[in-house]
């Protein structure tokens, strides 16, 4: 039906607040970003002079380089155990929906309240170095967590414990969802289970695999609470991201500029993941 | 080795994986109850997996209402009520606004309608970072920096989009019979809203309300930004708790903390988990 003017009154003030509150300040922040604000927004028109000096700092390349270790890792290895727990929970096993309930139920859960839990037990004086100590283990260490080169791999670890039972949850619809046809098939020719997972299921299961990866990639590029609780970014900056060195200079050392310029590359890399998607997403929903 | 047995191995180790992993999953939370319930030098001394000896409230009574919290050492008890304070009205107004939208995003053709959802979509996946410094300013002119007024306003700008979404989405495959003969019957924009589509969005309300619930309970990056310690929401409040503690770190309070932080949304999980998957699902295939 076409709109008379109650629902184009009534749809106006959510347009409105979308386009101010998301595109306008959007547009805001770009134009911060080729300012030389400080503390304070300044208007003034400085170039590109934020972005060389972005590049120029150490603290945003080690936040881009742990993000890329970060992304990639939590992408591969939630995809990974998700699919695997997915494919083991199709099994027709018992009490199915009580595994699915526990796998999943860190979803629920604040990063704050992950990143606290995940604190303590990755710490070596009272989590599981000391625990195992405490059980006779004494030459046993893990204090990943203590050392700049390895406490990034302790917020992927975190991060999959949060996020793997979402992933299986997508991969668990996708696999309802295949063609039984073609696994009945598969099975009178004789193929065995795990042969018809790798070339009948899975291959049905693109889309998912798609999904999957964008919202884990958005998610990685977003994270931001987990690390604060976890680490806060340290030792050092050992665990910086994008995220928390944007928060770091905007409004703790007063480079407002340098800090719209890191989360307008922010916005760029979720971007480049996440607009193909939508854009085919939207199609396929138009042309059914 | 004969078929039979061959399948009973594989129906064992089936199981087995199936129980170690779901044991690693429930861990963290575990210890984070066990150890809320110990007295401070049993942790140090012990094991981290172990039931507590001499068990206490004592933790759980300081997270609550005796631990140093930015200034003043109340707990996190007016922090839990800023929270609620934010989600209730934050829930409520962007549910509604999400079905008034869904509603007219699907039964009136306008100009731009299309582009306009494809824009309330793509603001579900924004890196929040890039609207920080004008929503605070925003914030700031309007008088709201530093109260809860402002994260309800900030949360529900927010999102707009995934009520949006899920409305949308829901009404979008309405039986379209039912809204056209209402309308034969003279019904007019709100007879048909509230006559035939909200009677019949009761599940859909619910997955918008765990989702926005869950969404804005455990929110922090708007929280850190825009509150001050009057108005800190649970999450940024356990996080100073955590962090800030000088001297002696109280882990079992810390834990005792977390785990309070975590009830609400935990309990929204085991009473309703069903919808909470569904609004994961709707958030993740778009569309």
């Amino acid at each position: 039906m076409k709109a008379g003017w109650l629902p184009k009154l009534l749809i106006t003030p959510s347009a409105l607040l979308v386009l101010v509150c998301v595109y306008g300040y959007i547009m805001f922040t770009v134009y911060l970003s080729f300012t030389a604000s400080t503390l304070l927004p300044n208007l003034e028109w400085a170039g590109e002079a934020a972005y060389t000096r972005l590049f120029s700092l150490e603290n945003w390349n080690v936040s881009l380089g742990n993000l890329g270790v970060f992304a990639s890792l939590y992408i591969l290895v939630a995809m990974a155990a998700g699919l695997a727990l997915a494919v083991l929970i199709d099994q027709k096993v018992r009490a199915e929906s009580g595994f699915r309930s526990i796998f999943l139920y860190p979803m629920a859960l604040s990063f704050i309240v992950t990143g606290t839990a995940w604190k303590w037990l990755l710490d070596p004086g009272v989590g599981l170095e000391h625990t195992l100590h405490t059980l006779g283990w004494e030459t046993f260490s893990f204090s990943w967590i203590k050392d700049s080169d390895m406490a990034i791999y302790c917020v992927v670890i975190a991060a999959v414990w949060q996020t793997t039972g979402f992933v299986m949850a997508m991969f668990l619809a996708g696999l309802r969802g295949v063609d039984h046809e073609q696994v009945n098939a598969a099975r009178l020719d004789g193929a065995k289970t795990w042969q018809i997972y790798r070339h009948v299921i899975i291959p049905q299961l693109g889309p998912v695999f798609i999904s999957a990866f964008v919202i884990l990639a958005h998610m990685a590029i977003k994270s931001y609470d987990l690390v604060i609780a976890l680490t806060n970014g340290g030792p050092g900056r050992s665990t910086w991201l994008p995220s928390v060195f944007m928060y770091q200079y905007t409004f703790t050392r007063n480079e407002m500029a340098v800090g719209a310029a890191s989360s307008v590359l922010m916005l760029l890399g979720i971007g480049v993941v996440v607009l193909p998607y939508l854009y085919s997403e939207l199609r396929k929903a138009k042309h059914g | 080795m004969d078929k039979y047995l061959a399948s009973r191995v594989a129906r064992i180790a089936l199981y087995l994986v199936l129980v170690v992993t779901a044991f690693a999953f429930i861990m963290p939370v575990y210890v984070m109850i066990v150890n809320s319930l110990k007295p401070l030098d049993e942790i140090r001394g012990g094991n981290l997996m172990a039931l507590p000896v001499s068990w206490t409230v004592e933790p759980w009574l300081m997270a609550w209402s005796k631990a140093q919290i930015g200034v003043q050492a109340t707990g996190l008890k007016p922090y839990f009520i800023n929270s609620f304070l934010l989600v209730i009205p934050a829930v409520i107004l962007s549910t509604l606004i999400g079905a008034l939208n869904g509603y007219i995003l699907t039964q009136f053709k306008f100009r731009f309608s299309e582009a306009l959802f494809a824009a309330m979509l793509f603001s579900v996946f924004i890196p929040f970072q890039i609207v920080l410094i004008p929503m605070a300013k925003t914030l700031g002119m309007l008088g709201l920096a530093g109260t809860v007024k402002g994260l309800i306003f900030v949360n529900v700008v927010y999102g707009i989009g995934f009520t949006t979404l899920f409305f949308r989405n829901y009404y979008a495959a309405f039986p379209n019979e039912l809204v056209r003969s209402a309308r034969m019957d003279g019904a007019g924009f709100f007879g048909v809203l509230m006559r035939i589509l909200l009677p019949n969005s009761a599940p859909i309300i619910v997955v918008t309300v765990i989702w926005q619930f869950t969404n804005i309970w455990n929110e922090f990056l708007f929280g850190a930004s825009f509150s001050d310690f009057t108005s800190y929401p649970l999450t940024v409040a356990l996080n100073n708790l955590v962090s800030s503690s000088t001297g002696v770190k109280e882990y079992n309070v810390h834990f005792a903390g977390a785990f309070i932080a975590a009830v609400p949304t935990l309990v929204v999980y085991l009473v309703s988990g069903k919808y909470f998957v569904r609004g994961l699902m709707a958030g993740s295939v778009k569309g």
